[in-house]
Protein backbone atom coordinates (compact mmCIF):
# COMPACT_ATOMS: atom_id res chain seq x y z
CA UNK A 1 0.00 0.00 0.00
CA UNK A 2 1.41 3.84 -1.19
CA UNK A 3 2.80 5.21 2.17
CA UNK A 4 0.92 8.47 1.55
CA UNK A 5 -2.61 7.10 1.61
CA UNK A 6 -1.32 5.89 5.14
CA UNK A 7 -0.26 9.67 6.07
CA UNK A 8 -3.43 10.85 4.63
CA UNK A 9 -5.56 8.35 6.80
CA UNK A 10 -3.23 9.56 9.86
CA UNK A 11 -3.97 13.02 9.22
CA UNK A 12 -7.03 13.03 8.58
CA UNK A 13 -8.01 11.25 12.01
CA UNK A 14 -5.81 13.36 13.98
CA UNK A 15 -7.56 16.43 12.73
CA UNK A 16 -10.84 15.22 13.40
CA UNK A 17 -9.62 14.46 16.65
CA UNK A 18 -8.49 17.85 17.14
CA UNK A 19 -11.32 19.08 15.80
CA UNK A 20 -13.92 17.24 18.64
CA UNK A 21 -11.94 17.79 21.34
CA UNK A 22 -11.41 22.03 20.23
CA UNK A 23 -15.06 21.46 20.14
CA UNK A 24 -16.04 19.87 23.27
CA UNK A 25 -14.19 22.85 24.72
CA UNK A 26 -16.00 25.74 22.77
CA UNK A 27 -19.27 23.73 23.22
CA UNK A 28 -19.31 24.43 27.16
CA UNK A 29 -18.59 28.04 26.53
CA UNK A 30 -21.05 28.01 23.93
CA UNK A 31 -23.43 26.08 26.59
CA UNK A 32 -22.92 28.38 29.52
CA UNK A 33 -23.05 31.70 27.71
CA UNK A 34 -26.53 30.83 25.80
CA UNK A 35 -27.93 29.16 29.36
CA UNK A 36 -26.99 32.69 30.90
CA UNK A 37 -28.26 34.57 28.08
CA UNK A 38 -32.02 32.54 28.28
CA UNK A 39 -31.73 33.03 32.15
CA UNK A 40 -31.02 36.67 31.87
CA UNK A 41 -27.42 36.50 33.26
CA UNK A 42 -24.14 37.40 31.69
CA UNK A 43 -21.85 34.09 32.18
CA UNK A 44 -18.43 33.92 31.75
CA UNK A 45 -16.47 37.15 29.92
CA UNK A 46 -13.61 37.35 31.92
CA UNK A 47 -11.20 35.50 30.63
CA UNK A 48 -10.61 37.01 26.75
CA UNK A 49 -13.08 39.05 24.86
CA UNK A 50 -16.41 37.20 25.18
CA UNK A 51 -15.04 34.96 27.53
CA UNK A 52 -13.58 33.13 24.53
CA UNK A 53 -10.36 31.76 26.67
CA UNK A 54 -12.47 30.27 29.52
CA UNK A 55 -12.57 26.95 28.40
CA UNK A 56 -8.52 27.06 28.06
CA UNK A 57 -8.90 28.41 31.87
CA UNK A 58 -11.02 25.54 33.00
CA UNK A 59 -8.56 23.24 31.52
CA UNK A 60 -5.49 24.00 33.00
CA UNK A 61 -7.60 23.88 36.36
CA UNK A 62 -8.65 20.47 35.43
CA UNK A 63 -5.53 19.21 35.15
CA UNK A 64 -4.07 21.13 37.84
CA UNK A 65 -6.38 19.78 40.31
CA UNK A 66 -5.49 17.25 42.53
CA UNK A 67 -6.97 13.12 41.68
CA UNK A 68 -7.84 11.33 44.08
CA UNK A 69 -8.64 7.85 44.26
CA UNK A 70 -10.98 6.34 46.80
CA UNK A 71 -9.55 3.60 48.60
CA UNK A 72 -11.96 0.64 47.88
CA UNK A 73 -12.60 0.68 44.03
CA UNK A 74 -11.46 -1.78 41.85
CA UNK A 75 -8.66 0.12 40.57
CA UNK A 76 -8.63 -1.68 36.63
CA UNK A 77 -11.70 -0.76 35.73
CA UNK A 78 -11.75 2.27 38.25
CA UNK A 79 -9.26 3.54 35.95
CA UNK A 80 -10.49 2.02 32.39
CA UNK A 81 -14.41 3.40 32.68
CA UNK A 82 -13.56 6.64 31.47
CA UNK A 83 -11.39 6.06 28.72
CA UNK A 84 -14.21 3.78 27.85
CA UNK A 85 -16.90 6.40 27.55
CA UNK A 86 -14.55 9.00 25.92
CA UNK A 87 -12.92 6.57 23.00
CA UNK A 88 -16.16 6.08 21.67
CA UNK A 89 -17.43 9.32 21.58
CA UNK A 90 -14.26 9.72 19.50
CA UNK A 91 -14.18 7.36 16.75
CA UNK A 92 -18.24 7.32 15.89
CA UNK A 93 -17.36 10.48 13.86
CA UNK A 94 -15.39 8.27 11.66
CA UNK A 95 -17.73 7.61 9.36
CA UNK A 96 -19.76 10.58 9.27
CA UNK A 97 -18.92 12.80 6.14
CA UNK A 98 -17.51 16.35 6.31
CA UNK A 99 -18.06 17.46 2.88
CA UNK A 100 -17.20 15.52 -0.66
CA UNK A 101 -13.92 15.85 -2.24
CA UNK A 102 -11.08 18.26 -2.71
CA UNK A 103 -7.63 18.09 -4.81
CA UNK A 104 -4.29 18.50 -2.88
CA UNK A 105 -1.35 18.40 -4.80
CA UNK A 106 -2.80 16.15 -7.42
CA UNK A 107 -4.70 14.09 -5.08
CA UNK A 108 -8.13 13.93 -4.61
CA UNK A 109 -8.84 14.01 -0.91
CA UNK A 110 -12.52 12.93 0.19
CA UNK A 111 -13.48 14.66 3.21
CA UNK A 112 -14.30 11.58 5.21
CA UNK A 113 -12.51 9.24 7.13
CA UNK A 114 -13.98 6.00 6.31
CA UNK A 115 -16.71 4.97 3.65
CA UNK A 116 -17.95 1.38 4.67
CA UNK A 117 -21.51 0.20 3.58
CA UNK A 118 -22.80 -0.38 7.06
CA UNK A 119 -22.19 3.05 8.16
CA UNK A 120 -25.83 3.30 10.13
CA UNK A 121 -24.85 0.07 11.36
CA UNK A 122 -21.45 1.19 12.79
CA UNK A 123 -22.71 4.17 14.35
CA UNK A 124 -24.91 1.71 15.76
CA UNK A 125 -22.61 -0.65 17.66
CA UNK A 126 -20.19 2.07 18.69
CA UNK A 127 -23.14 3.74 20.76
CA UNK A 128 -23.76 0.81 22.22
CA UNK A 129 -20.55 0.23 23.31
CA UNK A 130 -20.37 3.47 24.80
CA UNK A 131 -23.04 2.07 27.63
CA UNK A 132 -20.20 0.36 29.41
CA UNK A 133 -18.12 3.20 30.40
CA UNK A 134 -21.42 4.38 32.78
CA UNK A 135 -22.18 0.91 34.02
CA UNK A 136 -18.92 0.42 35.16
CA UNK A 137 -17.77 3.87 35.91
CA UNK A 138 -21.11 2.94 38.57
CA UNK A 139 -19.88 -0.55 39.64
CA UNK A 140 -16.35 -0.10 40.01
CA UNK A 141 -16.63 3.12 42.78
CA UNK A 142 -18.29 0.83 44.96
CA UNK A 143 -20.72 3.08 46.23
CA UNK A 144 -24.34 2.72 46.45
CA UNK A 145 -25.27 6.02 45.61
CA UNK A 146 -22.74 5.61 42.20
CA UNK A 147 -23.93 2.19 41.51
CA UNK A 148 -27.56 2.89 41.62
CA UNK A 149 -26.96 5.98 38.95
CA UNK A 150 -24.66 3.37 36.88
CA UNK A 151 -27.49 1.19 36.61
CA UNK A 152 -30.71 3.99 36.34
CA UNK A 153 -28.66 4.89 33.40
CA UNK A 154 -27.74 2.34 31.14
CA UNK A 155 -31.70 0.93 31.43
CA UNK A 156 -32.58 4.18 29.76
CA UNK A 157 -29.51 4.04 27.49
CA UNK A 158 -30.69 0.49 26.32
CA UNK A 159 -34.66 1.20 26.76
CA UNK A 160 -34.16 4.12 24.21
CA UNK A 161 -31.62 2.34 22.01
CA UNK A 162 -34.73 0.46 20.50
CA UNK A 163 -36.80 3.45 19.37
CA UNK A 164 -32.87 4.75 17.87
CA UNK A 165 -32.21 1.99 15.75
CA UNK A 166 -35.99 2.45 14.16
CA UNK A 167 -35.23 6.03 13.43
CA UNK A 168 -31.75 4.83 11.35
CA UNK A 169 -34.33 2.21 10.20
CA UNK A 170 -36.25 5.40 8.62
CA UNK A 171 -33.43 7.05 7.04
CA UNK A 172 -32.29 3.72 5.59
CA UNK A 173 -35.58 3.08 3.97
CA UNK A 174 -35.65 6.63 2.90
CA UNK A 175 -32.00 6.58 1.70
CA UNK A 176 -32.15 3.07 0.47
CA UNK A 177 -28.69 2.67 1.64
CA UNK A 178 -26.94 2.15 4.78
CA UNK A 179 -23.85 4.32 3.82
CA UNK A 180 -23.80 7.63 5.12
CA UNK A 181 -22.77 8.95 2.23
CA UNK A 182 -25.37 7.35 -0.10
CA UNK A 183 -27.99 9.05 2.59
CA UNK A 184 -26.19 12.57 1.91
CA UNK A 185 -26.61 12.37 -1.22
CA UNK A 186 -30.30 10.95 -1.27
CA UNK A 187 -31.17 14.18 -0.01
CA UNK A 188 -30.27 16.28 -2.55
CA UNK A 189 -33.98 16.78 -3.61
CA UNK A 190 -34.77 17.25 -0.14
CA UNK A 191 -34.63 16.71 3.42
CA UNK A 192 -36.00 13.54 4.79
CA UNK A 193 -36.77 15.99 7.92
CA UNK A 194 -39.06 17.50 5.56
CA UNK A 195 -40.63 13.99 4.47
CA UNK A 196 -40.64 12.33 7.74
CA UNK A 197 -40.79 15.19 10.52
CA UNK A 198 -41.80 12.55 13.10
CA UNK A 199 -39.11 10.51 12.48
CA UNK A 200 -36.33 13.48 12.79
CA UNK A 201 -38.64 14.64 16.14
CA UNK A 202 -37.95 11.16 17.76
CA UNK A 203 -34.56 10.36 16.40
CA UNK A 204 -33.80 14.46 18.37
CA UNK A 205 -35.84 13.35 21.35
CA UNK A 206 -34.16 9.52 21.78
CA UNK A 207 -30.67 10.94 21.12
CA UNK A 208 -30.91 13.47 24.50
CA UNK A 209 -31.81 10.37 26.05
CA UNK A 210 -28.75 8.71 24.87
CA UNK A 211 -26.25 11.11 25.58
CA UNK A 212 -28.24 11.59 29.21
CA UNK A 213 -28.60 15.24 28.59
CA UNK A 214 -31.78 17.48 30.09
CA UNK A 215 -34.50 16.34 30.45
CA UNK A 216 -33.54 12.90 30.43
CA UNK A 217 -30.19 13.59 32.78
CA UNK A 218 -30.95 10.82 34.98
CA UNK A 219 -27.61 9.63 36.10
CA UNK A 220 -26.73 13.19 37.12
CA UNK A 221 -29.60 13.70 39.11
CA UNK A 222 -27.94 15.60 41.78
CA UNK A 223 -31.20 15.77 44.52
CA UNK A 224 -31.53 12.02 44.70
CA UNK A 225 -27.92 10.33 44.00
CA UNK A 226 -25.59 13.03 44.39
CA UNK A 227 -24.04 13.36 41.34
CA UNK A 228 -24.82 9.50 39.96
CA UNK A 229 -22.18 7.39 38.17
CA UNK A 230 -19.28 9.72 38.50
CA UNK A 231 -19.67 11.03 42.42
CA UNK A 232 -16.30 9.26 43.18
CA UNK A 233 -14.30 10.91 40.30
CA UNK A 234 -12.51 13.56 40.56
CA UNK A 235 -9.91 15.94 38.18
CA UNK A 236 -9.03 14.80 35.16
CA UNK A 237 -10.99 11.85 35.16
CA UNK A 238 -14.38 13.36 36.19
CA UNK A 239 -13.14 15.80 32.83
CA UNK A 240 -12.68 12.65 30.93
CA UNK A 241 -16.91 12.12 31.59
CA UNK A 242 -17.61 15.14 31.32
CA UNK A 243 -16.08 15.46 27.62
CA UNK A 244 -17.41 12.18 26.38
CA UNK A 245 -20.52 13.87 27.01
CA UNK A 246 -20.41 16.94 24.99
CA UNK A 247 -18.43 15.48 22.09
CA UNK A 248 -21.35 12.89 22.23
CA UNK A 249 -23.48 16.01 22.19
CA UNK A 250 -21.78 17.28 18.77
CA UNK A 251 -21.21 13.61 16.75
CA UNK A 252 -25.05 13.01 17.72
CA UNK A 253 -26.21 16.42 16.13
CA UNK A 254 -23.48 15.80 12.74
CA UNK A 255 -25.13 12.50 12.84
CA UNK A 256 -28.94 13.93 13.14
CA UNK A 257 -27.85 17.01 10.36
CA UNK A 258 -26.50 13.70 8.12
CA UNK A 259 -29.49 11.70 8.39
CA UNK A 260 -32.04 13.68 8.43
CA UNK A 261 -30.98 17.80 7.58
CA UNK A 262 -29.20 17.25 4.48
CA UNK A 263 -25.73 16.61 6.00
CA UNK A 264 -23.16 18.54 4.44
CA UNK A 265 -25.49 19.63 1.47
CA UNK A 266 -27.21 22.97 1.42
CA UNK A 267 -30.93 23.61 1.79
CA UNK A 268 -32.68 21.41 -0.97
CA UNK A 269 -34.02 24.85 -3.20
CA UNK A 270 -30.65 26.19 -3.50
CA UNK A 271 -29.87 22.64 -5.34
CA UNK A 272 -28.20 24.17 -8.74
CA UNK A 273 -27.45 27.38 -7.62
CA UNK A 274 -24.13 29.40 -6.56
CA UNK A 275 -24.06 27.92 -3.05
CA UNK A 276 -24.17 24.64 -3.64
CA UNK A 277 -21.89 22.17 -2.54
CA UNK A 278 -21.40 21.11 -5.58
CA UNK A 279 -19.74 23.97 -6.85
CA UNK A 280 -17.31 24.88 -4.33
CA UNK A 281 -16.44 21.80 -1.73
CA UNK A 282 -15.36 24.31 1.19
CA UNK A 283 -19.18 25.14 1.47
CA UNK A 284 -19.26 21.53 3.18
CA UNK A 285 -18.20 21.36 6.08
CA UNK A 286 -19.67 25.63 6.54
CA UNK A 287 -22.92 23.87 6.11
CA UNK A 288 -22.17 20.78 8.13
CA UNK A 289 -20.94 23.34 11.04
CA UNK A 290 -23.45 25.88 10.56
CA UNK A 291 -26.64 22.46 11.09
CA UNK A 292 -24.74 21.65 14.16
CA UNK A 293 -24.39 24.31 15.89
CA UNK A 294 -28.14 24.94 15.14
CA UNK A 295 -28.79 21.55 16.59
CA UNK A 296 -26.72 21.94 19.66
CA UNK A 297 -28.49 25.38 20.25
CA UNK A 298 -31.57 23.27 20.38
CA UNK A 299 -30.16 20.97 23.01
CA UNK A 300 -29.21 23.79 25.51
CA UNK A 301 -32.18 25.97 24.72
CA UNK A 302 -34.15 22.40 25.61
CA UNK A 303 -31.88 22.19 29.05
CA UNK A 304 -33.02 25.70 29.92
CA UNK A 305 -36.23 25.22 30.14
CA UNK A 306 -37.35 22.06 30.74
CA UNK A 307 -37.61 20.23 33.98
CA UNK A 308 -35.79 16.52 34.87
CA UNK A 309 -38.61 14.15 33.98
CA UNK A 310 -39.62 11.47 36.85
CA UNK A 311 -37.65 8.07 36.35
CA UNK A 312 -40.92 5.78 35.67
CA UNK A 313 -42.40 8.27 33.52
CA UNK A 314 -38.82 8.53 31.47
CA UNK A 315 -39.25 5.01 31.06
CA UNK A 316 -42.90 4.45 30.16
CA UNK A 317 -42.25 7.14 27.81
CA UNK A 318 -39.51 5.59 26.18
CA UNK A 319 -41.56 2.10 25.66
CA UNK A 320 -45.17 3.41 25.72
CA UNK A 321 -44.95 6.03 23.46
CA UNK A 322 -41.65 6.63 22.08
CA UNK A 323 -41.25 2.43 20.89
CA UNK A 324 -44.85 2.47 19.11
CA UNK A 325 -44.21 6.20 17.53
CA UNK A 326 -41.35 5.10 15.70
CA UNK A 327 -42.77 1.53 15.21
CA UNK A 328 -45.58 2.90 13.30
CA UNK A 329 -43.35 5.99 11.39
CA UNK A 330 -41.37 3.47 9.72
CA UNK A 331 -44.17 1.21 8.65
CA UNK A 332 -46.30 4.83 7.18
CA UNK A 333 -42.49 5.35 5.59
CA UNK A 334 -41.62 1.76 4.15
CA UNK A 335 -45.62 1.83 3.04
CA UNK A 336 -45.52 5.35 1.61
CA UNK A 337 -41.91 5.01 -0.74
CA UNK A 338 -43.61 1.48 -2.00
CA UNK A 339 -46.81 3.29 -2.82
CA UNK A 340 -45.09 5.88 -4.78
CA UNK A 341 -42.95 3.13 -6.40
CA UNK A 342 -45.91 0.87 -7.27
CA UNK A 343 -48.02 3.38 -8.32
CA UNK A 344 -45.04 5.70 -10.02
CA UNK A 345 -46.21 8.89 -8.76
CA UNK A 346 -43.98 10.66 -6.85
CA UNK A 347 -46.55 12.59 -5.12
CA UNK A 348 -47.75 9.41 -2.82
CA UNK A 349 -44.78 10.39 -1.19
CA UNK A 350 -45.84 13.34 0.67
CA UNK A 351 -48.26 10.76 2.33
CA UNK A 352 -45.71 9.85 4.77
CA UNK A 353 -45.78 13.60 6.39
CA UNK A 354 -49.06 13.99 6.71
CA UNK A 355 -50.09 10.29 8.45
CA UNK A 356 -47.23 10.27 10.53
CA UNK A 357 -47.72 13.91 11.27
CA UNK A 358 -51.07 12.81 12.51
CA UNK A 359 -50.43 9.45 14.44
CA UNK A 360 -47.84 11.45 16.49
CA UNK A 361 -50.62 13.69 17.08
CA UNK A 362 -52.82 10.78 18.38
CA UNK A 363 -49.69 10.33 20.25
CA UNK A 364 -49.87 13.50 22.15
CA UNK A 365 -53.83 12.97 22.73
CA UNK A 366 -53.28 9.66 24.31
CA UNK A 367 -50.28 11.08 26.78
CA UNK A 368 -52.54 13.90 27.42
CA UNK A 369 -55.21 11.99 28.23
CA UNK A 370 -53.47 9.68 30.37
CA UNK A 371 -51.82 12.70 32.71
CA UNK A 372 -54.92 14.31 33.55
CA UNK A 373 -56.68 10.88 34.50
CA UNK A 374 -53.41 10.08 36.27
CA UNK A 375 -53.77 13.79 38.03
CA UNK A 376 -57.32 13.10 39.03
CA UNK A 377 -57.17 10.23 40.15
CA UNK A 378 -55.06 8.77 43.79
CA UNK A 379 -51.77 8.89 43.25
CA UNK B 1 -1.23 -12.42 2.22
CA UNK B 2 1.13 -11.91 5.06
CA UNK B 3 -0.24 -8.88 6.42
CA UNK B 4 -3.41 -10.71 7.05
CA UNK B 5 -1.88 -13.57 8.22
CA UNK B 6 0.00 -11.38 10.90
CA UNK B 7 -2.97 -9.67 12.17
CA UNK B 8 -5.15 -12.60 11.88
CA UNK B 9 -2.77 -14.78 14.51
CA UNK B 10 -2.69 -11.61 16.58
CA UNK B 11 -6.29 -11.98 16.72
CA UNK B 12 -6.66 -15.05 17.19
CA UNK B 13 -3.88 -14.86 20.59
CA UNK B 14 -6.08 -11.98 21.70
CA UNK B 15 -9.61 -14.04 21.57
CA UNK B 16 -7.91 -17.03 23.27
CA UNK B 17 -6.39 -15.77 26.01
CA UNK B 18 -9.71 -13.23 26.63
CA UNK B 19 -11.82 -16.82 26.39
CA UNK B 20 -9.35 -18.43 29.32
CA UNK B 21 -9.73 -15.21 31.23
CA UNK B 22 -13.33 -15.53 30.99
CA UNK B 23 -12.84 -18.88 32.28
CA UNK B 24 -10.11 -18.49 34.90
CA UNK B 25 -11.28 -14.95 36.64
CA UNK B 26 -12.64 -15.14 40.05
CA UNK B 27 -14.50 -12.07 39.54
CA UNK B 28 -18.47 -12.54 37.71
CA UNK B 29 -17.97 -9.02 36.18
CA UNK B 30 -14.22 -9.58 34.65
CA UNK B 31 -15.20 -12.76 33.04
CA UNK B 32 -18.35 -10.73 31.68
CA UNK B 33 -15.22 -8.03 30.63
CA UNK B 34 -13.39 -10.84 29.17
CA UNK B 35 -16.69 -12.38 26.97
CA UNK B 36 -17.41 -8.57 25.50
CA UNK B 37 -13.51 -8.55 25.04
CA UNK B 38 -13.87 -12.62 22.89
CA UNK B 39 -17.16 -11.02 21.06
CA UNK B 40 -15.50 -7.85 19.70
CA UNK B 41 -12.43 -10.25 18.71
CA UNK B 42 -14.89 -12.51 16.62
CA UNK B 43 -16.11 -9.47 15.53
CA UNK B 44 -13.43 -8.64 13.88
CA UNK B 45 -12.56 -11.97 12.33
CA UNK B 46 -15.54 -11.34 10.47
CA UNK B 47 -14.31 -8.09 9.27
CA UNK B 48 -11.71 -10.14 8.06
CA UNK B 49 -13.49 -12.51 6.26
CA UNK B 50 -15.14 -9.81 4.33
CA UNK B 51 -18.54 -9.53 5.98
CA UNK B 52 -18.64 -5.93 7.82
CA UNK B 53 -22.44 -6.14 8.47
CA UNK B 54 -22.27 -9.35 10.41
CA UNK B 55 -19.23 -7.98 11.91
CA UNK B 56 -21.24 -5.21 12.97
CA UNK B 57 -24.77 -6.68 14.15
CA UNK B 58 -22.01 -9.02 16.40
CA UNK B 59 -20.55 -5.40 18.68
CA UNK B 60 -23.88 -3.99 18.16
CA UNK B 61 -26.56 -7.20 19.50
CA UNK B 62 -23.81 -9.45 21.66
CA UNK B 63 -21.34 -6.93 23.33
CA UNK B 64 -23.66 -4.12 22.98
CA UNK B 65 -26.89 -5.75 24.24
CA UNK B 66 -26.45 -8.79 25.34
CA UNK B 67 -23.49 -8.51 27.76
CA UNK B 68 -25.21 -5.50 29.35
CA UNK B 69 -27.71 -6.91 30.06
CA UNK B 70 -25.46 -9.28 31.88
CA UNK B 71 -23.51 -6.90 33.60
CA UNK B 72 -26.50 -5.83 34.90
CA UNK B 73 -28.21 -8.95 36.49
CA UNK B 74 -24.49 -9.32 37.99
CA UNK B 75 -24.65 -6.24 39.64
CA UNK B 76 -28.08 -6.14 40.85
CA UNK B 77 -27.59 -9.39 42.38
CA UNK B 78 -24.76 -8.20 44.13
CA UNK B 79 -22.93 -11.98 42.74
CA UNK B 80 -19.33 -10.45 41.80
CA UNK B 81 -17.86 -13.26 43.81
CA UNK B 82 -20.16 -15.74 44.99
CA UNK B 83 -18.50 -18.82 46.96
CA UNK B 84 -18.23 -21.81 45.06
CA UNK B 85 -21.56 -24.31 44.92
CA UNK B 86 -21.90 -27.58 45.34
CA UNK B 87 -21.38 -29.53 41.92
CA UNK B 88 -23.16 -32.08 40.92
CA UNK B 89 -21.66 -35.37 40.97
CA UNK B 90 -22.25 -36.29 37.23
CA UNK B 91 -21.99 -33.34 36.08
CA UNK B 92 -18.09 -33.15 35.93
CA UNK B 93 -17.46 -36.34 33.72
CA UNK B 94 -19.98 -35.15 31.18
CA UNK B 95 -18.29 -32.17 30.75
CA UNK B 96 -14.82 -33.21 30.16
CA UNK B 97 -16.65 -35.93 27.78
CA UNK B 98 -18.01 -33.26 25.81
CA UNK B 99 -15.35 -31.10 25.56
CA UNK B 100 -13.27 -34.28 24.37
CA UNK B 101 -15.76 -34.94 21.22
CA UNK B 102 -16.01 -31.14 20.78
CA UNK B 103 -11.93 -30.87 20.76
CA UNK B 104 -11.83 -33.89 18.52
CA UNK B 105 -14.69 -32.53 15.72
CA UNK B 106 -12.87 -28.81 15.74
CA UNK B 107 -9.39 -30.72 15.32
CA UNK B 108 -10.82 -33.09 12.63
CA UNK B 109 -12.36 -29.91 10.62
CA UNK B 110 -9.18 -27.85 10.41
CA UNK B 111 -7.15 -30.40 9.78
CA UNK B 112 -10.33 -31.36 6.81
CA UNK B 113 -10.04 -27.10 5.91
CA UNK B 114 -6.23 -26.88 6.07
CA UNK B 115 -5.60 -28.84 3.11
CA UNK B 116 -7.62 -26.61 0.89
CA UNK B 117 -4.89 -23.60 -0.31
CA UNK B 118 -6.85 -20.68 1.28
CA UNK B 119 -5.96 -20.17 4.97
CA UNK B 120 -9.21 -19.25 5.85
CA UNK B 121 -11.60 -20.56 3.39
CA UNK B 122 -13.23 -17.04 2.22
CA UNK B 123 -16.90 -17.10 1.31
CA UNK B 124 -18.13 -16.80 -1.83
CA UNK B 125 -16.95 -14.22 -3.68
CA UNK B 126 -19.64 -12.82 -5.94
CA UNK B 127 -21.70 -11.90 -2.52
CA UNK B 128 -19.23 -9.98 -1.40
CA UNK B 129 -17.98 -8.27 -4.34
CA UNK B 130 -19.84 -4.79 -4.19
CA UNK B 131 -22.84 -4.81 -1.46
CA UNK B 132 -23.00 -7.80 0.77
CA UNK B 133 -25.62 -6.08 2.84
CA UNK B 134 -28.34 -6.17 0.10
CA UNK B 135 -27.32 -9.81 -1.00
CA UNK B 136 -28.05 -11.12 2.42
CA UNK B 137 -31.07 -9.59 2.80
CA UNK B 138 -32.06 -11.38 -0.12
CA UNK B 139 -31.29 -14.42 0.90
CA UNK B 140 -32.36 -13.70 4.04
CA UNK B 141 -35.97 -12.57 2.84
CA UNK B 142 -36.02 -15.24 0.02
CA UNK B 143 -34.26 -18.53 0.80
CA UNK B 144 -34.33 -18.52 4.61
CA UNK B 145 -38.04 -16.24 5.22
CA UNK B 146 -39.51 -19.59 7.19
CA UNK B 147 -36.68 -19.92 10.01
CA UNK B 148 -35.99 -16.34 10.35
CA UNK B 149 -39.47 -16.06 10.99
CA UNK B 150 -39.67 -18.76 13.24
CA UNK B 151 -36.99 -17.43 14.89
CA UNK B 152 -38.89 -14.30 15.41
CA UNK B 153 -41.64 -15.95 16.85
CA UNK B 154 -39.52 -17.88 19.21
CA UNK B 155 -37.90 -15.00 20.70
CA UNK B 156 -41.48 -12.81 21.31
CA UNK B 157 -42.64 -15.70 23.24
CA UNK B 158 -39.66 -15.71 25.18
CA UNK B 159 -40.57 -12.28 25.80
CA UNK B 160 -44.07 -12.58 26.44
CA UNK B 161 -42.97 -15.35 29.22
CA UNK B 162 -40.59 -13.14 31.25
CA UNK B 163 -43.39 -10.36 30.93
CA UNK B 164 -45.63 -13.15 32.40
CA UNK B 165 -43.70 -14.63 35.25
CA UNK B 166 -43.26 -11.02 36.26
CA UNK B 167 -46.73 -9.88 35.75
CA UNK B 168 -48.25 -9.51 39.50
CA UNK B 169 -51.96 -10.80 39.92
CA UNK B 170 -54.45 -8.29 40.20
CA UNK B 171 -55.55 -7.67 43.20
CA UNK B 172 -52.18 -9.23 45.03
CA UNK B 173 -50.87 -6.42 47.84
CA UNK B 174 -47.10 -5.96 47.27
Amino acid sequence: MDWTIWLEWVLKGFILCLVLLTGFAYLTWYERRALARIQVRVGPNRAGPQGLLQPIADAVKLIFKEELTPGRVYKVVFVLAPVLTVVPSLILAAVIPLGSSFTLFGREILLHISNINVGVLYIMSIASIAVYGIVLAGWSSNNKYAMLGGIRSSAQMISYELSLGLCFAIAIVMGNSMNLIDIVNAQRGMWFAVIQPVGALVFMIVTLAEVNRAPFDMPEAEQELTAGYHAEYSGMKFALFFMAEYQKMIVICMIAATLFFGGYREFWFLKDTFFSVDRFWFLGPIYLLLKVIVLLFFMIWIRATWPRIRYDRLMAFGWKVLLPLSLVTVFITAAGILLAQELNNQLYIWSIPVLSIFSAMVAVALVYRDLRRKSHGRF
Amino acid sequence: MTSELIVFLVLSLVAVSSALGMLFSRNAVYSALFLVLNFVTVAVFYLLLGAPFIAMSQITVYAGAIMVLFLFVIMLLGAESLAPAKTLPWQRPLAILLAVILAVESIYLVFARARSDAFVAAPDVAVNSMDNLREMAMILFNQFLLPFEVTSVLLLVAMVGAIVLTKQVKGEQR
